[in-house]
């Protein structure tokens, strides 16, 4: 997949903040940009096949869903193990983020990352305790570092 | 909150975390799937939207892919500069979450620009006003997530 052109850029920023909630969405979109419903369609699709767009649905609020904790955890795993462990704690259904990032050694010995959410921080705790179940001695370590307060939360927006 | 919903709307936000159809009428179809009227999915949207159940419905973009730069990056605040460093880093519009936390790396924030190059920037801009040492985490690899909110 080819990086965006212009048209592709038009419909990212028409659509990054939602579709129109109407029978025809695509339609709507085609109709403010201009161009025709097929040329949108295919478009979308063909970022969707090329990975531009992750998926299409419903972005739930998990804090408006009662999912009030919200627990970074950080897991010191060995390096030729990170790839495996990686793909199995994402695909854990309490898992929202899971990445590899880099040690800061000696201050942060940290190198996988996995978003933990739950009702309460004892549900984070338990599902932590999943995850180092499952990592057996491959956990070297682990905290989770919980969030108390939101500094600021605007998100990504591209503008042109 | 939770009593917001009912029982359709919980298959409806279980069902469409992703695989919404890009066809002419994707709602009848989505609808059709789920068991329901085009229309009762439509205003269920919109008032799911609208009370801030859903944050957004549509296509979520992959940043890095569309030429774009995120990092995440922490710090370690002293208690007594924790507001004053909060606001200058809120200040960078190209900080788009910023989180306390419990640590003595107790401020992470993410670092999202259209330019790759902006980002050592920005990050150095904010070691500058701040005295304080930022640590770069940079995803190295992302690792495929399920994402299902169970509602």
């Amino acid at each position: 997949m080819n990086t965006p052109d212009d048209i592709d850029r038009r419909i990212i920023v028409a659509t990054q903040g939602g579709l129109p909630l109407v029978a025809e969405p695509y339609q709507a979109v085609a109709d403010e940009l201009g161009l025709a419903v097929d040329e949108v369609m295919a478009r979308m699709q063909a970022m969707l096949d090329g990975g531009l767009i992750r998926r299409i649905g419903a972005v739930p609020n998990h804090y408006a869903l009662g999912y009030r904790a919200n627990g970074m955890t950080v897991w010191d795993v060995p390096d030729d193990a990170i790839a495996e462990l990686g793909e199995q704690v994402g695909a854990l259904d309490f898992v929202s983020h899971c990445y590899h990032r880099p040690r800061h050694l000696p201050h942060w010995p940290y190198n996988l990352f996995a978003m933990v959410h739950g009702r309460d921080r004892d549900e984070v705790s338990g599902k932590t305790a999943r995850i180092a179940k499952l990592m057996g001695v491959k956990d070297r370590g682990h905290q989770i570092l919980y969030s108390h307060r939101i500094l600021k939360k605007t998100g990504m927006r591209f503008t042109t | 909150m939770m009593a917001l919903l009912d029982e359709i709307d919980r298959r409806i936000i279980n069902a469409l975390q992703g695989g919404f159809p890009i066809c002419p009428a994707p709602f009848a179809a989505a609808a059709e799937t789920i068991g329901i009227g085009q229309d009762d999915l439509l205003q269920r949207l919109q008032r799911m939207r609208a009370g801030g159940l859903l944050s957004r419905f549509g296509p979520m973009y992959h940043a890095e892919k569309l030429g774009g730069a995120l990092t995440l990056a922490a710090m370690a605040v002293p208690e007594d500069r924790f507001e004053t460093v909060a606001a200058q880093v809120n200040a960078h519009q190209e900080v788009a979450h910023n989180y306390a936390r419990e640590h003595h790396l107790n401020m992470w924030f993410v670092l999202a620009t259209e330019q790759g190059a902006r980002i050592g920037e920005v990050l150095a801009e904010i070691e500058a006003e701040t005295g304080l040492t930022v640590f770069n985490m940079p995803k190295r690899e992302e690792f495929f997530i399920g994402l299902r909110f169970e509602a």
